[in-house]
């Protein structure tokens, strides 16, 4: 019979659903006179949707862009806890904290335009594959064997984001939801331990975004993973996020549920000005 | 070089399947007993077709029989099916009939009462459905379908959670099937030979046009025979690939995957998604297909589309290829053969122009296919001739299996719906109704004597409700009665021709003509990616469906494309005032049935303040719509269309002529 069921777990990371598996603590981070980040801190739970908002400029980008060693926090500490040990993050490579298992999207689409779908997801499993060089020209027996293994992972991840009829379509054709949807998905090959998005729906239309957040849904529901979520749009994350951070000039100024959140007079004074509060 | 039409092969003769009293299960032992090997189904998952031999799917066929067995399903009961084509779909609808049960399929966009309204007059206990999305809608009915025991998902994302009592998985079932069996491994094999060729197999929905769909039962010999009888018309040979990709609830998909399927021993391939159909059509190159005229109207669409798209040479060549390839369809259908310089610049058009074109839409093994379900527009049949694909009319409906009256390989005639199939015979009441009668005529409508009484008289002649009149020995349809227009100078006419003139244009999707004081006003539905491509062309910027229907630019457009239809029509029934319509018809409203035919009564009711408004002469009409939110919340809103003309014929002729392939141009 036709399989219908996944083989390969999405989830890279073995710990306990409840458990935590990023924790940031007084991050902070300053160009020049500007302080981008000043102490933020957050704790990001095993099988949790982390909705992580704030107004322009709030540090939400820069907090990411640290997370995933694009910058480098001048003080302050990220941990990645695993099952057996923790990582520090600071300091490290983004190459090497990507082979942790910290996969990301990016607010502009950073794809391979000229790749087609497949091939840009095939280059998600990048980190899982050796790298031979001779066998991997001739197309020799292992190289063939890894190339079909990994493809049959890559398939179940275009299932789930039902990306089929797009499969070979070069990047650059693609509509900008498809092409989000893509990037999501080559994050999702890496079998990341936690997911970065940084505002997976920044221009979108009122039906892409709810698309894009059922794809985020069926991500955490189906494939079990930790997404911490960036989000310029309230409701979208009130709606899907179990715990939401919010910062204001990159400082932490409230952390809960989003009931909790919705209601907290400091964030509605961040988002709608003093008088309202 | 293939040659692809009328391929005048002797007809071979054989034994006929329905005449040995076989049933389906039957009939699939026999398959697997002699092809055990041989491919019965693939499909496309994960990148990759993964085929299923004769042997595996008589084995799965069996496993789950047994399964249904331990859920108590028994002889004469029926059970349900609400999912998307797919190998389960048939073998959950064979285990059935192993035990002597029938299955009913609905359509799996079908929401709430349509869902319980069949569930509930089949009586279903047991249910078998794809997916979550599937899962949901019947869990949501739950309270309302008291006799609902079983739901059998066979995709289990997102399931896993889900801990009704109603759930059980298809493979578990399966599983549980397979340790019963080992039990008693001759009880199945009983139950099999016990089945008789009238049981009950399948339980079709009529498409319901006019009214709630009823149930119409038909039996193992109902469809068995008019595989049968279809083969005289058209041998059909083992091993022919069908692309299944039409809804299995539909008796025209019933009739060929499965009817034809199993008597000729198609090979059925189920593409991966509804979005890859397209592509994967093209992959498989089918031998056999069958589709509404919508399937065919939009392959034709995306050829007028590319073709405008391309470049000066392209379309020179494909210009010129199309005329030869036109010039030779029509000596073809007059069961003549085309001289020999024709013959030749034929060969020549057929490798430059004519194979290029039916490879890209994937017909280019194309042997045998077929339209039916609704009329198909006569332009649009010579377009396919044209291209070398033999597309015949087929005429029927659902109380007798889909099939009755076809097109002859060297007799067609595009307005015609052809000559009645073997084993079938035709009557012309005194109304003017169409009465058939043959094996093939079902047994009656399921918990509606009532209704079975109207449909089947004393003699056995099913009436159609169609009405028609011969042309020589042709059926002509002029469709349900309902749908004839009487102009006040008293000719009559078909809507539907009407419409089909329209919907010639690549950039209408759907039209509804109602009769005019003075010739004919319509409501046109634009084809979103047609005209959202021209839009794009056009440098028009537009957001939503409804915001492109109201540009002026796009009024233009259909204003154009509605005056070269005009330009095919009689005075009288040209098309005086159009309103481009808000937004597409839909299932969902009851607007168009499941099939895509549709509904003029719901039409001229929800949308009487356009029709009025048309008739009176008004320059703008306003609506009033709800949209209803997910949440349950509704809006009201209202938005101004503007009531156009079509171009008049001077304004016309000063127009750069856009190619259009079809008959419309060079007849």
């Amino acid at each position: 019979m036709i399989r219908r069921d996944y083989l390969f777990p999405l989830n890279g990371s073995l710990l306990a659903p409840g458990q935590p598996v990023l924790e940031i603590a007084n991050l902070g981070l300053r160009f020049g006179g500007i302080h981008a980040l000043d102490g933020a801190g957050l704790t990001v739970t095993q099988g949790a949707i982390h909705g992580v908002i704030g107004p322009n400029g709030a540090g939400k980008s820069s907090l990411l862009n640290c997370v995933s060693g694009l910058y480098r926090p001048q003080r302050g500490r990220i941990t990645l806890h695993r099952r057996s040990d923790t990582v520090e993050l600071v300091a490290r490579k983004p190459h090497a904290i990507a082979r942790l298992g910290v996969a990301r999207t990016f607010q502009n689409i950073e794809l391979f335009r000229h790749l087609t779908v497949l091939e840009n997801l095939m280059l998600g499993r990048h980190t899982r594959m050796s790298l031979a060089l001779v066998p991997a020209l001739l197309w020799l027996g292992p190289a063939r064997r890894q190339e079909i293994a990994q493809r049959a992972l890559v398939e179940e991840v275009i299932d789930l984001l039902a990306l089929q009829a797009v499969r070979h379509q070069p990047v650059s054709t693609l509509a900008y939801g498809f092409a989000k949807r893509v990037e999501l998905g080559r994050a999702l090959c890496m079998q990341p331990a936690i997911l970065l998005l940084d505002e997976p729906m920044a221009g979108m239309n009122a039906e892409e975004k709810e698309d894009m957040a059922r794809y985020i849904l069926d991500v955490n529901e189906l494939a079990g993973l930790t997404v911490v979520l960036i989000e310029h749009d309230m409701d979208v994350v009130m709606d899907i996020s179990h715990r939401i951070t919010v910062l204001d000039f990159g400082r932490l100024i409230a952390d809960g549920t989003p009931d909790e959140v919705r209601n907290d007079p400091r964030v509605i004074e961040a988002y709608l000005g003093k008088d309202v509060a | 070089m293939r040659h692809l039409r009328h391929p005048g092969a002797p007809r071979e003769r054989r034994p006929a399947v329905a005449a040995a009293g076989l049933t389906f299960p039957r009939r699939l032992g026999e398959l697997a007993a002699a092809w055990p090997t041989a491919v019965a189904l693939q499909e496309k998952r994960y990148g990759i077709w993964h085929p299923i031999s004769w042997a595996e799917y008589a084995g799965h066929v069996r496993d789950f029989a047994s399964g249904l067995a331990t859920l108590g399903v028994r002889r004469g009961e029926v059970i349900g099916v609400l999912g998307d084509n797919r190998p389960e779909w048939l073998i959950a609808e064979l285990a059935a009939q192993c035990l002597g049960a029938a299955v009913v399929g609905v359509y799996p966009t079908s929401v709430g009462d349509e869902i319980s309204h069949i569930l509930d007059l089949a009586e279903v206990r047991v249910v078998v459905a794809e997916d979550q999305e599937q899962v949901d809608k019947l869990l949501q009915l739950k309270h309302r379908l008291i006799r609902l025991e079983r739901i059998i998902y066979y995709d289990p994302h997102g399931l896993e959670h889900y801990r009704d009592d109603l759930l059980a998985r298809f493979a578990e079932v399966a599983a549980a099937g397979r340790r019963d069996a080992a039990a008693r491994p001759d009880w199945l094999d009983g139950e099999i030979a016990a089945g008789g060729a009238d049981d009950p197999a399948v339980i079709c929905t009529t498409s319901g046009t006019t009214a709630q769909p009823k149930l119409a039962l038909l039996s193992h010999r109902n469809l068995l025979a008019m595989a049968d009888h279809l083969q005289q018309v058209d041998p059909l040979r083992a091993g022919q690939r069908y692309v299944s990709f039409l809804p299995l609830a539909w008796i025209g998909e019933q009739a060929f995957a499965v009817a034809c399927g199993l008597a000729h021993r198609l090979t059925l391939a189920f593409p991966e998604d509804a979005a890859t159909q397209r592509a994967d059509l093209r992959e498989i190159g089918p031998d056999v297909m069958f589709g509404p005229p919508r399937i065919w109207e939009s392959l034709l669409s995306s050829v007028q589309v590319r073709i405008d798209d391309a470049g000066w040479l392209k379309r020179r060549v494909f210009g010129w290829a199309y005329r030869i390839g036109d010039a030779v369809a029509g000596c073809r259908a007059r069961g003549a053969t085309p001289a020999p310089p024709l013959a030749a610049a034929h060969r020549i058009a057929e490798a430059v122009g004519l194979r290029p074109v039916r490879d890209q839409l994937g017909l280019a093994r194309i042997q045998r296919c077929y339209t039916g379900g609704a009329p198909l527009s006569p332009d649009v049949f010579r377009f396919f001739h044209a291209i070398g694909v033999n597309l015949k009319q087929l005429y029927g409906q659902t109380e007798i299996c889909g099939i009755a009256v076809c097109h002859r390989d060297d007799d067609l005639r595009f307005h015609t719906v052809g000559t009645p199939i073997e084993g079938t015979e035709l009557r012309i009441a005194d109304d003017g109704e169409i009465l058939l009668r043959s094996p093939s005529v079902f047994a009656g409508y399921l918990n509606n004597p009532e209704a079975t009484a109207g449909a089947i008289d004393r003699d056995g002649w099913l009436h159609t409700g169609d009405a028609g009149y011969r042309d020589g020995d042709h059926l002509v349809v002029i469709d349900r009665r309902a749908d004839v227009l009487t102009q006040p100078d008293g000719s009559r006419w078909s809507s539907a021709f009407i419409e089909n003139k329209l919907k010639f244009s690549p950039y209408v999707e759907e039209a509804v003509a109602f009769a005019a004081e003075r010739g004919v006003h319509a409501i046109v539905c634009l084809d979103p990616a047609t005209a959202g491509a021209w839009a794009e062309h056009a440098r028009l910027a537009y957001t939503t469906y409804a915001d492109l229907a109201g540009t002026p630019e796009v009024g233009e457009l259909i204003a154009e494309e509605i005056a070269r239809a005009n330009a095919d029509l009689p005075g009288a029934i040209r098309v005086r005032r159009f309103v481009v319509l808000h937004k597409q018809l839909d299932p969902d409203d009851d607007e168009i049935t499941r099939t895509r035919k549709v509904r003029r009564h719901v039409i001229a009711r929800r949308y009487a303040q356009i029709l009025t408004a048309l008739a009176q002469g008004h320059d703008t009409v306003a609506v009033h719509t709800t949209v209803r939110y997910q949440d349950g919340s509704q809006a009201e809103r209202t938005l101004t269309l503007p009531i156009r003309a079509p171009l008049d014929p001077e304004a016309l002729a000063t127009r750069p002529r856009r190619p259009v392939w079809s008959g419309r141009i060079t007849g």
